[in-house]
């Protein structure tokens, strides 16, 4: 189970990359497992606000359907259009070419946030 | 349905089993304050023969429909049923079974329903329909539904008041709640009023729910409707009679994001007000918020074509409370009536129908306004296979003494609403003779 370092995690196994004022969103490759095959990822609109712990979108798998929760606050200034045609990219490549949303953030909620080896536990 | 009740001694032999004193025990969470301490006070058990008597003394003060002759529509119409429908629908895999959804088991069913769905969107011009709804009145409101999910932000519905009204309190009995409000557009005129409808778009408003032919029988302009409603952002939706669709422009080429209707007219009796079956087919943009079921076609691991349920996620069962809508079945049975219907008659068929029921029509409407005190209530407005006209008397009693003449008159607008007070609707369908409608002018004439 991939869970690189340098990222953090939510409890709801959404990653999250920050460089400098943007924070880049996606699903763990442990979330992509669970879920299955991906077939459709519905995600805001650049300009939405996005906040701590509330969700952002949802993502479809053959028999069920999931929110995503964002793991900070702030503006969506990108969106990954490439999951329209290819939703797959969220279980070929969780952290790569499968990001979701990225964050011009105002704030993050560090408390609530895991490090690779705290969001290996949980899921162990 | 089979109901075969548990006896005594099954009932002491379950409890044992289970180690249970007594069935009162098994419901003892709940609080005593609110079980019912005494026996339900149902009368005497009645046998097979008082049994049979009672339900037949109640279906004898129906009118039996097949010996009258019928002016009525509003949203039901006396159309011919091809014999080959009721035949074919009776086979015992259509009738008995129930939610056939089934891949393994039920491909005829799901290519039926495949098919069905494959024939609304050609009649309705749109680029996919779903497995059906229950009626006219719930799929238009499941199309204001769909409307303020699509248009997330939006919360006002338009619904003209040539919509049929039954549909629309259906509309916002389902639409209460949520911020939502419904507001109706007038139609004084017969038809939709364009330049109030001007007046109430705003980017408040989700959908603009029009029918097409409307309530009154009345033609409306659906492709101007529908372009005011897109240019403030709204959605189109477009309701209306099937059949209507031989001859008027469908919903597909006004421009509308959703067509709905009542499928009654195709192949389904009236039955005293149901089962009917509801028609939704919309823009494929908006195919991930369709309600309803929706059936696909495939192939399996060995290549082979088959027909399944698909985007499942749309509905309640799986998205719960962030579906558009709570339907997760369809009138299965219904809509292979009208499969088979549409399919028999085909386009060359269904728009001969319509042309019938536009000359029959506009030959009785003409006949009416003839008489002493009868006129159009609305001259000018072109129709489809109803009318409204404006009698001398009072409709009610108008009614009554065509009652007696084995005549269905038509339907007391004054009823519904008390500024129609003197109007009448009528409706005239392809099975309605000359002979029948020289009868029916003639007991107008000798009131």
């Amino acid at each position: 189970m991939e869970i690189p370092k340098g990222f953090r995690y939510t409890k709801e196994h959404e990653w999250v990359l920050v460089e400098d004022d943007l924070a880049t969103v996606g699903i763990t490759d442990y979330a992509q497992s669970e879920l299955g095959d991906v077939v459709f990822v519905e995600l805001p609109e650049i300009g939405d606000e996005v906040e701590a712990a509330e969700s952002f979108g949802t993502i479809e798998a053959v028999k069920t359907v999931s929110e995503l929760f964002s793991p900070l606050t702030g503006t969506v200034v990108e969106v990954n259009e490439l999951l329209a045609d290819s939703p797959d990219l969220v279980n070929t490549d969780p952290y790569g070419k499968g990001w979701m949303i990225k964050v011009k953030y105002t704030e993050i909620p560090e408390e609530d946030l895991l490090s690779a080896a705290e969001y290996r536990e949980m899921i162990s | 349905m089979r109901y075969t009740p548990h006896t005594e001694e099954e009932i002491q032999r379950m409890l044992e089993e289970i180690g249970v004193g007594s069935v009162d025990e098994l419901f003892r969470s709940i609080p005593k304050q609110v079980q019912q301490a005494s026996q339900l006070e149902l009368p005497h058990p009645l046998s097979e023969m008082e049994a049979i008597e009672l339900a037949e003394s109640l279906a004898r003060s129906n009118y039996d429909p097949d010996s009258m002759v019928s002016f009525l529509g509003g949203g039901a119409y006396d159309h011919y049923i091809p014999a080959a429908v009721d035949h074919l629908i009776s086979r015992s895999e259509f009738y008995t079974c129930y939610t056939p959804y089934q891949a393994e088991v039920s491909q005829g069913t799901l290519q039926a329903i495949y098919e069905y769905q494959s024939l609304i969107t050609r009649l309705t011009g749109m680029d996919i329909a779903n497995a059906s709804g229950y009626d006219g009145a719930s799929v238009t409101a499941d199309a204001a539904l769909m409307a303020c999910a699509v248009k997330r932000g939006r919360s006002v519905i338009l619904v003209s008041e040539a919509l049929n009204p039954a549909y629309r309190k259906v509309v916002e009995t389902c639409n209460s709640g949520g911020g939502k409000e419904v507001k109706t557009v007038p139609a004084g005129s017969g038809a939709t009023d364009t330049a109030a409808l001007g007046k109430l778009l705003d980017e408040k408003v989700a959908c603009v729910i029009v029918q097409n032919p409307n309530f009154f029988g009345v033609v409306e302009n659906t492709a101007e409707l529908c372009r005011l409603a897109q240019e403030a952002g709204a959605l189109a939706a477009v309701s209306g009679d099937p059949v209507a669709l031989g001859l008027v422009i469908s919903p597909g080429e006004a421009g509308a994001d959703i067509a709905v209707g009542e499928g009654q007219s195709l192949g389904v009796p009236t039955s005293y007000g149901g089962p009917y079956l509801g028609y939704f087919a919309c823009r494929g943009e908006y195919k991930r918020q369709l309600p309803g079921r929706l059936v696909g076609v495939t192939e399996d691991n060995q290549g082979r074509e088959g027909y399944v349920l698909t985007l499942q996620t749309r509905e309640q069962h799986i998205r719960r409370e962030k579906a558009t809508s709570n339907i997760c079945t369809n009138q299965s049975l219904l809509a292979l009536s009208a499969t088979i219907y549409m399919s028999l008659l085909g386009k060359e068929g269904i728009r001969h129908v319509a042309e019938l029921c536009l000359q029959k029509a506009h030959y009785l409407a003409g006949r009416i306004a003839g008489l002493a005190g009868w006129k159009l209530a609305w001259p000018d407005q072109p129709f489809f296979k109803e009318f409204v006209v404006e009698s001398p008397g009072p409709v009610s009693e108008i009614i009554d003494s065509l009652l007696d003449k084995g005549i269905l008159a038509g339907i007391d607008l004054g009823k519904i609403e008390k500024r129609h007070q003197g109007r009448m609707l009528v409706a005239v369908t392809e099975r309605r003779t000359r002979q029948q409608m020289d009868r029916f002018v003639e007991a107008l004439a000798g009131l």
